[in-house]
């Protein structure tokens, strides 16, 4: 083996910068500089604080219900008559999706640094109930900006988020979707800088977020490599997960990253087919740009301009993507697939009928990649899916999907 | 090639504003709002009504520093088809047009990245904008424009907020050129009823570590703002205030409005006055 001085091993990055090569960085106002600053340090510090660290797994354990399940699903695996398919059951998690992991990671972190309010940006809704459901239990104002379209879509976590004590902000400017709350967020921040916490939901944003949430989001991936380890005494073939902007699916690779037999593919939101242009494909169809102060993968027009996602599953409908995709997928490490609202509906049905199990459409995604990678090998080998969350906030979505009225 | 590049205005601008013992007044337009060619009415006006130099700002579809009003105004301008090009189209026919004061684009970094960072420098300087707001590049973001704006001898103008630390001042003071952008108070932009009152003292620290002249702006909407600012700063920055104005009368009226709304700002405060 030969001993790598430089560059950085790949589950090193990002560097001071906060550069995964070309991608990521901090493209913020100025107004934010000495906040971000200010993160950073108060992240450092914490993530070498053993206190810190022993109440962050002592929530999980005790509050979230960890470690979540590694589940044979056997009779999804004869049914598509290939791999061994696993599903790594976030959907068990408190609040029914992987987004509360970082959420304790960042609330305890608000706490830490002495900010009282906490803002959030939210698609679907788990991260804003994830947030909710946090800040109730620390004692800390939340905020949380969702778009008006996403509003309707998923009435329920909204009324979740009003239970659990905070305000949710309707976004009515551009696509009033996540993109758009996301703005507003950065907005709040800057105005309430000195007191607010912004609580990133996604491995997106400016520097210190991609690597932050993906550190807290990892208890995914560590889990998963010693569960498989324990059940099928030696490591997975494939990891699939789906992509919005990249959580769920980095908090599972990064732990894989430096084995190299182990294959990492994301399932990206192809909506209506890429070619109809209502898709939210950001790394299948995307180019190089800077939004929300990242260089990543963005869907925009020539001009620069960022265009509106779509996708069937409010939480992928996001036009960029995390820095660190970005980077795997140029490097190659991983590689990342359009899936359409149509395969994963089908998909969906498929694991509801065969497992019992109602997958949220952003996993759903995931199964349908999976299914199709596994159809295509022999059944020794083994595939974990990263079933992100759970699917009770989709009803609606599916129901008229499927032409059914509630 | 070594076609000599007319050197920027704006030290010049500054230069003569000090020699006169005036605050400078710079309104920002949002280039193709209202209407796709209302820049090129409005922006003369501005010019006859004193503004000192003029900021054309390159519409965007995400502003996250922007408040509701330039929001607004650029999701038209977009309507309207703004594309980079047309901006600096726009800026050239200005040019044109005899409009001799400084030109200055604020645009998101996205845009001019798309474009291609020297295509656009290079162009700005064959036109003669002479410099670059950009408010989502920082200046630890910033060395490859920032080189191409010295190649070109473009002024890229830094913004300072008042939670920036003296570092930042010291960083800001290192790489600025031309003036320092002085953001009024920690939030976005939009027209507000009184300035911030850290102004005073911010803008006396930002003085202790940059020597360029300083532009006030964010929230800037009235003459006594001006008034107030004028013994801290040497110029202010208006934008939403005046993108009010103009979208709210037809567009016949927009270029008296646009020149009433300068003269206005610039008219000494009397208790009548507004």
């Amino acid at each position: 083996m030969t001993l790598e001085t430089s560059p950085r091993r790949i589950s090193q990055l990002p560097d001071e910068r906060g550069r995964f090569g070309q991608f990521g960085g901090i493209y913020a106002p100025v107004t934010l500089l000495p906040a971000i600053e200010e993160l950073i340090d108060a992240y450092q510090e914490a993530r070498r604080d053993p206190a810190f660290q022993a109440e962050f797994e002592r929530l999980l354990r005790h509050y979230v219900g960890r470690p979540t399940p590694l589940y044979h699903a056997a009779k999804l695996s004869r049914e598509v008559g290939g791999a061994q398919i696993f599903l790594k059951r976030e959907d068990l998690a408190h609040t029914g999706a992987h987004k509360i992991n970082n959420a304790i990671g960042q609330g305890l972190l608000a706490k830490r640094m002495g900010k009282p309010r906490v803002i959030a940006e939210t698609g679907a809704g788990q991260h804003g109930v994830a947030t909710a459901t946090v800040c109730a239990m620390l004692g800390l104002e939340c905020v949380v900006y969702m778009g008006e379209l996403d509003i309707q879509r998923q009435a329920l976590n909204v009324f979740r988020m009003k239970l659990l004590g905070a305000e949710v902000r309707p976004v009515s400017s551009g696509s009033r979707t996540l993109k758009d709350a996301m703005n507003e967020a950065i907005r709040d921040w800057v105005t309430n800088v000195r007191t607010t916490y912004y609580l990133i939901g996604s491995v997106a944003g400016m520097h210190p977020y991609p690597m932050m949430v993906r550190d807290f989001q990892s208890v995914i991936g560590r889990e998963t490599r010693q569960q498989v380890l324990d059940l099928c005494g030696r490591l997975p073939d494939a990891i699939v997960a789906c992509v919005g902007g990249g959580s769920n699916a980095m908090g599972i690779f990064h732990p894989f990253l430096e084995d190299d037999d182990v294959e990492l593919h994301g399932a990206e939101a192809a909506g209506e087919g890429i070619e109809s242009g209502r898709h939210a494909a950001t790394l299948t169809a995307g180019r190089v740009g800077v939004l929300h102060g990242s260089r990543s993968y963005v869907l925009q027009d020539e001009d620069g301009q960022i265009l509106e996602a779509h996708s069937i599953s409010a939480g992928l409908d996001y036009p960029g993507v995390g820095p660190e995709h970005s980077y795997l997928k140029e490097t190659g490490r991983a590689t990342y697939h359009p899936i359409t609202d149509r395969e994963a509906l089908e998909a969906f049905q498929l694991l509801c009928r065969t497992e019992g199990i109602i997958p949220a459409l952003e996993p759903a995604h995931a199964v349908a990649l999976a299914v199709r990678l596994a159809a295509q090998r022999r059944p020794d080998e083994i595939i974990v899916v990263n079933l992100s969350g759970r699917g009770d906030k989709d009803m609606h979505t599916v129901a008229q999907a499927l032409g059914v009225t509630l | 090639m070594s076609r000599a590049i007319p050197a920027s205005r704006i030290a010049e601008t500054f230069e003569r504003l000090r020699h006169r013992g005036e605050i400078g007044v710079i309104p920002y337009l949002t280039v193709g709002f209202p209407e796709r060619e209302s820049t090129l009415r409005i922006a003369p006006a501005l010019v006859e009504g004193g503004a000192a130099a003029i900021e054309l700002g390159i519409p965007f579809s995400d502003p996250l520093a922007d408040g509701a009003t330039i929001q607004r105004s650029s999701q038209v301008a977009l309507a309207n088809g703004v594309t980079v090009r047309f901006c600096l189209e726009t800026a050239a026919e200005l040019r044109g047009a005899g409009v001799d004061v400084p030109l200055v684009f604020m645009g998101y970094f996205n845009p001019l990245l798309q474009f291609g960072l020297e295509r656009f420098v290079s162009m700005c300087a064959e036109i003669g904008v002479d410099g670059l707001i950009v408010p989502d590049l920082p200046p630890v973001e910033s060395g490859e424009l920032a080189d191409l704006c010295r190649q070109f001898g473009r002024d890229l103008i830094f913004m300072v907020a008042p939670t920036s630390t003296d570092a930042h001042l010291e960083e800001v003071a290192r790489q600025a050129s031309g003036f320092v952008y002085c953001v009024s108070l920690t939030g976005v932009t939009g027209a507000r009823e009184r300035l911030d009152e850290g102004v005073g003292p911010f803008l006396a620290r930002v003085r202790r570590h940059v020597g360029l002249p300083l532009a006030l702006g964010f929230g800037i909407a009235r003459p006594e703002h001006v008034q107030a600012a004028a013994a801290l700063a040497d110029a202010v920055v208006v934008g939403s205030a005046l993108i009010d104005r103009i979208g709210r009368v037809a567009s016949d009226r927009q270029a008296a409005e646009a020149r009433s709304f300068i003269e206005w700002l610039r008219s000494p405060v009397t208790p009548s006055a507004g």
